[in-house]
C-alpha cells in the first residue's frame, strides 16, 4: 500500500514537474516580463502602424485561408469514406503531405514555383500578379501548411455516424443536397469545427513558410508572428512581446475552444 | 413498399430530385486533385526540379557537403533524443490524466495542447527568456544544442500524450486486476499487461512526434540559432535561401523530406497493424 502511494507521487512529481517545468512556467513568465513595466510600452508596440498592419494582414490570412481548407476539408472527408474509389489512398496519402514537411521547405517550394525562372513566374508576370513578397504569398503558404487538419478531424467522424439516417433521409425523399445540410452537416459539425480551430491557430502562428515568401517587410508583408520576429532581432523587446502576448492570449481562446468542442463532440 | 421503391437503385428519380452520384463523386473528386495538386503536389514539384536542375551528382555534392550533412545528422540526433524523453513523460503525463485524480487535472489536460495552439515563435521567443542569459532561475542553455532538445520537447509533446491517452481510458482493467491477484508487482504488471497494450499509440505518437521535430523551423530559430555547431537542418535550409544557394537548399530540403515520409509510411503501417490486431482480438 505504501510502495504504490509512494510511486504515485513518484510519477506525480515526474509528470506534473514535467509540464510545469516545459509548458507552464514559460508562458507564465511571457506574461511577467511583457507586462513587468506596465502596460502601456506593449499596448503601444500592438497599436504602432506596423502593430495594426501586421494584425489587420494575419486576420485576413485567416479568414481567406480557413474557409477554404475547410470547404475543401468536408467535401474531401465525404470523398473519403463515402464514395469508394481506387485512387483514394493516393488523395489520402497527398492530404496527410504537409505534415511531414518542414514549414521552411514548404515556404522554399512556394518560392521556387512562384519566383524568378519558377514555371509559373512568366505567365503571371505578363499578367501582372505578384505573388512573392506579397499577401497572395503568404496566404498560399498559410492553405499550404494547413491543408490537412479538418479533414483529419472529419474522416473519424463520418465513419463513426454510418449512412442510416442518410439512408433514411434519401428514402423519405430529401435529395443529395438536403442530405448533406440537414442530417450529414449537423451529425459532423462538432468534428469539422474541432478542425477549423486547429486549422486557424496554425495560420494565426505560422512562420517558417510565411517567412520565405512574405521578404518580412514592415508594415506591408509583416504577419504578427513575423512582427515578433522581427521586433526581438532589433531588440525592441516590448514590440516583440506585445505581439507574442497577443498571440498566446489567442493560443489560450484556441485551447479553450478545442476543450468545449472535446466535451460537445463526446456528449 | 413506397419507400423501398424509393431506395432502391433502379428506381427513376423524381422531378426535382435528380441525383447523379457518379457525375457528382466525379465532379468533387476533379475539385479535390486540383486543390491539391494546385496548392500542395505543383509546388513540390518545383522544389524536386529544382533540387535535381543541375544533375544527379551536384544534388549528392549539396547533401553531402560538410555543413549540410552536419545539420542533417544533428537534427536526427536530436530527434532522436526527444521522442525518447517525451515517450517517457508523455506515458506518465497520459498514464496522470486518466488514472490518477488532482486539483487542476482538468487544467493540465487543457495546457497539453498549447503547443499545437502557441505560435513557434512565440515559443522560441518565451523559451529564451526562461532558459536564455536573463533566466531568472540561472540556466542558461541558449544557443547550445541542449536547447535544440528543449525546443523540440515542447512543440512535440502534445502527440504522445493524445496518442497514448485514449489507448489507456479504453484499457480493460480485469486484465491489471487479475495479475494483482496472481501476485504480480506494480512494475510487472505495467511491463507484461500495461505496457504492450499502449504499444500501438505510443509507436504512433513517437512516430508523429518524429517526423515534426526533424522539420521544426520557428522554435529553435531564437532559441538554439544558426551557430555552426547548432545549425539544425531546416535553419541550413533557411540560411542557404538567404544567400541565394536555391539548389542546395531544395536538396537537402527533398533528404529532410524523404526522411519525414519514411516516418509517416510508418504510421500507416503501425495503425493498419493495430486494426487487424484489434479485428483479430475482437474475432
Amino acid at each position: 500500500m505504501t510502495r504504490s502511494t509512494q510511486s504515485r507521487w513518484g510519477l506525480r512529481f515526474l509528470g506534473l514537474g514535467y509540464i510545469a517545468v516545459l509548458l507552464i512556467a514559460p508562458l507564465i513568465l511571457l506574461f511577467y516580463k511583457t507586462f513587468e513595466d506596465g502596460l502601456a510600452a506593449p499596448f503601444e508596440a500592438i497599436t504602432s502602424a506596423d502593430g495594426l498592419h501586421a494584425l489587420k494582414l494575419t486576420l485576413l490570412t485567416v479568414a481567406i485561408a480557413v474557409p477554404l481548407n475547410t470547404i475543401f476539408g468536408v467535401l474531401c472527408s465525404l470523398l473519403l469514406v463515402r464514395h469508394k474509389w481506387k485512387g483514394n489512398w493516393l488523395i489520402d496519402a497527398a492530404i496527410n503531405l504537409p505534415f511531414a514537411i518542414s514549414p521552411i521547405v514548404i515556404g522554399l517550394s512556394l518560392f521556387l514555383l512562384y519566383g524568378k525562372q519558377g514555371w509559373l513566374e512568366p505567365g503571371l508576370a505578363e499578367a501582372g500578379i505578384k505573388i512573392l513578397f506579397s499577401t497572395p504569398g503568404i496566404i498560399l503558404a498559410c492553405i499550404f501548411v494547413s491543408v490537412p487538419f479538418v479533414v483529419r478531424e472529419t474522416v473519424p467522424v463520418l465513419q463513426e455516424i454510418g449512412t442510416e439516417q442518410e439512408q433514411a433521409a434519401e428514402t423519405l425523399g430529401a435529395n443529395a443536397w438536403q442530405t448533406f445540410w440537414r442530417v450529414t452537416l449537423p451529425a459532423i459539425r462538432w468534428g469539422v469545427a474541432y478542425g477549423v480551430v486547429l486549422t486557424t491557430a496554425r495560420v494565426l502562428g505560422e512562420f517558417g513558410a510565411v517567412s520565405v515568401v512574405s521578404g518580412n517587410i514592415s508594415g506591408e508583408t509583416q504577419t504578427l508572428p513575423l512582427f515578433v520576429e522581427k521586433n526581438y532581432e532589433n531588440f525592441n523587446l516590448p514590440g516583440a512581446f506585445g505581439a507574442a502576448v497577443l498571440l498566446a492570449l489567442l493560443a489560450l481562446v484556441v485551447l479553450m475552444a478545442m476543450n468545449l468542442l472535446k466535451r460537445k463532440e463526446a456528449a | 413498399m413506397e419507400a423501398h421503391a424509393a431506395k432502391s437503385p433502379v428506381a427513376p428519380p423524381r422531378a426535382g430530385q435528380l441525383r447523379l452520384p457518379g457525375v457528382g463523386a466525379g465532379l468533387g473528386r476533379g475539385v479535390v486533385v486540383l486543390y491539391l495538386s494546385l496548392f500542395v503536389l505543383l509546388p513540390l514539384a518545383a522544389l524536386l526540379d529544382k533540387s535535381l536542375s543541375d544533375g544527379l551528382g551536384h544534388f549528392w555534392d549539396q547533401v553531402s557537403s560538410g555543413q549540410a550533412k552536419q545539420s542533417l545528422q544533428l537534427i536526427l540526433v536530436c530527434s532522436l533524443i526527444v521522442v525518447a524523453i517525451n515517450a517517457v513523460f508523455g506515458t506518465i503525463v497520459a498514464w496522470l490524466l486518466v488514472r490518477d485524480n488532482f486539483p487542476g487535472k482538468s487544467i493540465v489536460n487543457a495546457i497539453i495542447d498549447l503547443p499545437f495552439a502557441l505560435p513557434t515563435i512565440v515559443a522560441s521567443l518565451i523559451l529564451i527568456q526562461l532558459w536564455g542569459n536573463k533566466s531568472p532561475v540561472g540556466v542558461d542553455i541558449a544557443l547550445t544544442r541542449t536547447a535544440i532538445v528543449v525546443a523540440l520537447c515542447f512543440v512535440t509533446l502534445p502527440f504522445v500524450v493524445r496518442a497514448v491517452q485514449p489507448l489507456l481510458i479504453e484499457m480493460d482493467r480485469d486484465m491489471e486486476e487479475a495479475a494483482a491477484s496472481l501476485g504480480a508487482g506494480g512494475f510487472t504488471i505495467f511491463r507484461r499487461i500495461i505496457f504492450p497494450n499502449l504499444l500501438p499509440g505510443l509507436a504512433a505518437g513517437v512516430a508523429l512526434a518524429f517526423a515534426r521535430a526533424l522539420g521544426e523551423y520557428g522554435s529553435v530559430l531564437l532559441f538554439a540559432g544558426g551557430r555552426p555547431d547548432t545549425q539544425v537542418a531546416s535553419i541550413f535550409i533557411g540560411q542557404q535561401i538567404e544567400t541565394g544557394n536555391e539548389v542546395g537548399a531544395s536538396a537537402v530540403s527533398i533528404v529532410l523530406l524523404a526522411m519525414a515520409l519514411v516516418c509517416l509510411l510508418v504510421i500507416t503501417l503501425i495503425q493498419r497493424w493495430g486494426s487487424r490486431h484489434e479485428r483479430g482480438s475482437a474475432a
